[in-house]
């Protein structure tokens, strides 16, 4: 099986369709006590403004792995609430991620006139090889990616619980 | 299978408008879009249409044929660069059908023989 890095692709896109409103989605997103809810439930900060900061935090069982307490790092590059956001995005949980190029991520939502909406997620990931082959869930024992924090959002956000339970 | 069915049938419901990837990847003609699928996922930055006719034997109509099937399964998303339109292979809906089939038991099962299989490597 070749992965997506032995053949270099450098964007990811990845879209979801979710039973509900754009503003819930961006919360799920942005909002800290969400985002401990579902996908690898960290706890996050972001400050909302361009060039404002953006950082995950390692959870409890990441801790007990040896994790730093801040796995990931990033600014905010646009803020368009509910509908758009583009940040940086830069894993720093071991000393290769670290090395690599900081990332460009874009969350787009679009509400659709039948009351559901498309979340488009596009990563660029240029120079940053280890990252993509994380985010494509294709490094052992790392969990899904995207694919997975995705699903969960969206069971999340349509059945109040998250894949975990 | 009853319960393949009755999941299946429940998904419709609850997403009557999700595209229906496994009546995708049910038909016998899926390989081909799969080869397109492949295609356009196989290099950086997503591919155009006329990058996908020059590296599959397939005449253009025959791609757009299957990029239209893929696209409409969610499986292929197209993003605009420039007066380029690229077609980038989205994973997510396969997950989904991963999520909504392997229940919380298979999941304890599988993971448990995984992480067997990761004590037994360290131990060597």
């Amino acid at each position: 099986v070749t992965t997506a890095v032995e053949k270099g692709v450098t964007t990811h896109v990845y879209r979801v369709y979710i039973k509900a409103k754009p503003q819930a989605i961006w919360d799920a997103i942005t909002k800290s006590e969400w985002a401990e809810r579902y996908g690898y439930a960290c706890r996050q900060e972001y400050d909302l403004r361009r060039g404002g900061a953006f950082r995950a935090f390692a959870n409890a069982p990441m801790l007990a792995h040896g994790a730093p307490e801040v796995i990931i790092i990033g600014e905010v590059i646009e803020a368009d609430p509910p509908r758009k956001l583009v940040q940086t995005w830069h894993p720093i949980w071991d000393p290769e991620s670290a090395a690599e190029a900081a990332t460009r991520l874009s969350w787009e939502i679009e509400e659709s006139p039948e009351g559901y909406c498309k979340l488009t997620v596009t990563h660029d990931l240029a120079g940053a090889p280890l990252t993509a082959a994380m985010v494509a869930g294709e490094v052992p024992n790392a969990g899904g990616g995207w694919s997975y924090v995705l699903s969960d959002l969206k069971t999340l956000l349509e059945s109040g619980k998250s894949l975990a339970g | 299978m009853n319960r393949i069915i009755v999941s299946l049938s429940s998904a419709r419901r609850s997403r009557p408008l999700r595209p229906n990837v496994l009546a995708l990847l049910c038909r016998r003609t899926a390989q081909r879009e799969i080869d397109v699928a492949a295609r356009a996922h196989s290099r950086r930055d997503g591919r155009t249409l006329t990058e996908l006719e020059s590296e599959l034997e397939m005449t253009r109509f025959g791609v757009m044929k299957h990029l239209r099937v893929l696209e409409n399964a969610g499986l292929i998303v197209t993003r605009r660069a420039g007066r380029e339109k690229r077609h980038f292979l989205n994973p997510v809906p396969i997950r989904l059908i991963h999520d909504r089939w392997i229940d919380k038991y298979t999941e304890r099962r599988v993971s448990a023989l995984t992480a067997l299989k990761h004590e037994l490597e360290e131990a060597k």
